[in-house]
């Protein structure tokens, strides 16, 4: 982790040779280095770290596979700000092969691609879009001759990290809701191994940037759960921390869409919001840099839960969500609340049993108090009757 | 020896009369009431309940009823218990590590708690000047403040614990639920079955909602049925959801004589805080006791004879007992 000696010891030198690099202003360079460290939930001072890891490693080599997609993930890893992709692409990372993005065509593209693969063998980070269709020995995606299947096993062979970016590459997606005409199969399922996965249709850029930034700065990916989500990203559900949450709690929901609780910004769990049973973060980061909000939930549609695996594309939209609680809140009343026990016999009889010594106590000091007082009456009266008796005699 | 004969004759008829009048409930208690055919209910589903409590938040706006606190912060209405200010709650039955939702070992499972509309009620029966009255036709139990002399014997009377006293008000009234009865003007019904997200309380007659309850019981559990939100005859909100593992049994169909209120569970009744009741209601019980016992006056009446006997019995005149003293001497 860094600390403010790093910061120091990146020097002016450094950070001027990577902002000119990336052609933006020092300001901006460590905001977004702090925006990822924010999104990986690193600690107080990680920024310097991640700075100093994308200033000083050599950019990782990219290879990006795109099967049964819609470009999606990639149309919303354009659209992140900080900075913009093709900054990051060209200069923090290598992206040596990309579909959509690469100038190359044909023979040319798929020679850029084995050549990366031979460059850069055991070091490239592969990163796979869409769904693997597998019924029929996988003849319905070919690319350059070669079926999805080949492909994705011929780059995973070499690669150092795979990850699987949007719900398509993650669990089938939407090319797996069935019917499911040709057997689109995730990654992992493909590969027969756990892969990190990066689930959203799309999903947010910010958690695939924070992903790869993470692999640069600590040369390892992320703590995933058991479906290879990074827990920084989808350890909690969208209900959890959803804006409108108290409304849910209060009981105000939206009942049809454009009616007053819905114009309200009431719970749009009657709605068939699926946030109470989806693992995700949006609604804590938001979508396109356009501030806090802006997120589907935000702008009045139910959350479809497009990041989990048998909601998204699998269930109704309008249909109604489980709820994923794992355990009722503690404060909530239990059936019989347990009070605290009645004195029992033995207390009872020790406190009378004080009391009775306290009483007595207290009796007998009152009374020899008048004792000692009779005591003294006495004394006098004896010495009074002594005297009388001398005057007698 | 004449005084012994009479003395002896009284105890035995006295002696009898008393057994008559105990005996008497097997012979001419009351029958039990039954639902009145138009009477309104809930059902509660403790299968669809996600426990959000919004019944209880709008339970406690629908009756103007402040927050009760049982944490130190005093942040939210955390109420324990229904109360004189808490009318309905959500409780929550916990076993072991409740992974599990509706799940009997290690699991847990809401519960509402509010007033079951008895069909014969034990409140109203107790109530001693007819401040708890059930409608005849909508079969609601509900209370009037202003006949009301706070003796508390619904308090004590209700088998679910429902009527609560204001204690800390020196003009306490009792509080209860009495289905949202002052929002059927506006068009509103029961604030708790409006609200529900899930239908898991849901407002109708309870007539329709005892079929309703019975549909459930007869699908196949983990199979998807529709499920009504709301109101029964009301608008449709109905969605689709999996179907519970119920235990066979309405809660609220016979107990008692059966309530208006019905409830379905995935727990054992008594685990969640529903006790187990006979059809024959302790109304009609009592009722049968006090009304044999004082039918046509007739203990009143053997009592008063009896009483009026020893008193004839022991009693010396000053006459007698003065020639008793004169002679002895």
């Amino acid at each position: 982790m860094g600390n403010l000696s790093e910061i120091f010891e990146l020097g002016t030198h450094a950070l001027q040779g990577v902002e000119h690099r990336l052609g933006m202003t020092r300001r901006d360079y460590l905001q977004f280095c702090s925006t990822l460290a924010v999104t990986m939930g690193l600690a107080k001072g990680a920024d310097a770290a991640v700075a100093k890891a994308i200033e000083s490693a050599q950019r990782p080599s990219v290879i990006w596979l795109h099967f049964q997609e819609c470009t999606g993930c990639s149309e919303s890893l354009l659209r992140a700000e900080h900075p913009t992709l093709e900054k990051l692409i060209l200069d923090v990372i290598s992206l040596d092969y990309h579909e959509t993005l690469m100038a190359a065509a044909g023979h040319q593209a798929e020679a850029a691609r084995k050549a990366a693969m031979a460059a850069h063998k055991g070091k490239y980070v592969l990163v796979v879009e869409g769904a693997i269709p597998v019924k029929d020995n996988g003849i319905y995606c070919k690319i350059g001759g070669h079926t999805a299947i080949d492909l994705l096993k011929e780059c995973a062979a070499d690669a150092a990290a795979v990850i699987a970016i949007g719900s398509c590459a993650s669990w089938g997606g939407m090319p797996a809701t069935g019917p499911n005409p040709s057997g689109a199969s995730s990654v992992a399922d493909v590969l027969g191994k756990t892969v990190v996965t990066i689930p959203g249709c799309p999903p947010n850029p910010y958690n695939f940037l924070a992903t790869v930034v993470h692999f640069l700065t600590f040369g390892k990916l992320p703590d995933v759960d058991a479906l290879g989500r990074p827990k920084f990203a989808y350890s909690r559900l969208v209900h959890e921390n959803c804006e409108r949450r108290a409304h849910f709690d209060a009981g105000r929901f939206a009942m049809e869409f454009g009616d007053e609780g819905h114009r309200k910004g009431y719970c749009l769990y009657k709605l068939g919001c699926k946030g109470p049973e989806t693992y995700a973060n949006c609604p804590t980061l938001g979508f396109g840099d356009a501030g806090e909000n802006n997120w589907p939930v935000g702008c009045g549609h139910p959350c479809i839960g497009c990041t989990e695996k048998g909601v998204g594309f699998t269930k109704p939209i309008h249909q109604v969500a489980v709820m994923k609680n794992v355990a009722p809140p503690l404060q909530y009343a239990r059936i019989v609340e347990e009070n605290g026990q009645g004195a029992t016999f033995a207390s009872a009889a020790a406190l009378a049993a004080l009391a009775g010594a306290a009483a007595g106590a207290a009796a007998m000091l009152t009374r020899n108090l008048g004792k000692s007082h009779a005591a003294a009456e006495a004394q006098a009266a004896k010495a009074g009757d002594a005297d009388k008796a001398t005057e007698r005699v | 020896m004449d005084t012994r004969r009479h003395f002896l004759k009284g105890v035995l008829a006295g002696g009898a009369a008393v057994a008559g009048a105990v005996a008497a409930p097997e012979v001419c208690a009351r029958e039990t009431h039954t639902r009145p055919p138009e009477g309104l209910g809930l059902l509660y589903d403790a299968t669809l309940c996600v426990g959000c409590k919004a019944c209880v938040a709008a339970c406690k706006e629908a009756n103007n009823n402040p927050p009760e606190f049982s944490t130190e912060d005093h942040l939210w209405d955390t109420p324990l218990d229904t109360s004189g200010y808490t009318f309905n709650l959500i409780k929550v039955y916990r076993n072991g590590t409740m992974e599990t939702k509706d799940a009997e070992v290690n699991g847990y499972a809401f519960m509402k708690t509010s007033c079951m509309h008895c069909a014969d009620p034990s409140c109203v029966s107790a109530c001693p000047v007819s401040a708890m009255l059930k409608d005849p036709v909508t079969g609601i139990v509900s209370y009037n403040p202003d006949a009301c002399v706070g003796c508390r014997y619904c308090v004590a009377a209700c088998p679910f614990g429902i009527p609560k006293y204001q204690y800390d008000s020196p003009t306490g009234k009792i509080g209860k639920c009495e289905l949202c009865r002052h929002r059927y003007k506006d068009g509103h019904y029961s604030a708790c079955a409006e609200v529900c997200p899930t239908g898991a309380t849901l407002y109708g007659k309870t007539s329709d909602l005892l079929a309703e309850a019975k549909r459930r019981l007869a699908l196949k559990p983990g199979s998807t049925t529709t499920y009504p939100r709301g109101r029964l005859d009301g608008p449709d909100q109905s969605w689709e959801g999996p179907v519970g593992n119920y235990i066979q049994h309405v809660y609220g169909e016979t107990e008692y004589g059966g309530t208006q209120v019905l409830k379905l569970s995935a727990v054992t009744f008594e685990k969640v805080g529903m006790p187990n009741l006979p059809p024959h209601s302790s109304a009609a019980t009592s009722e049968g006791i006090q009304h044999s016992l004082y039918g046509g006056l007739v203990l009143p009446v053997v009592a008063l004879g009896a009483l009026s006997f020893i008193a004839k019995r022991t009693v010396k005149h000053d006459d007698e007992a003065n020639s008793d003293e004169e002679k002895q001497p």
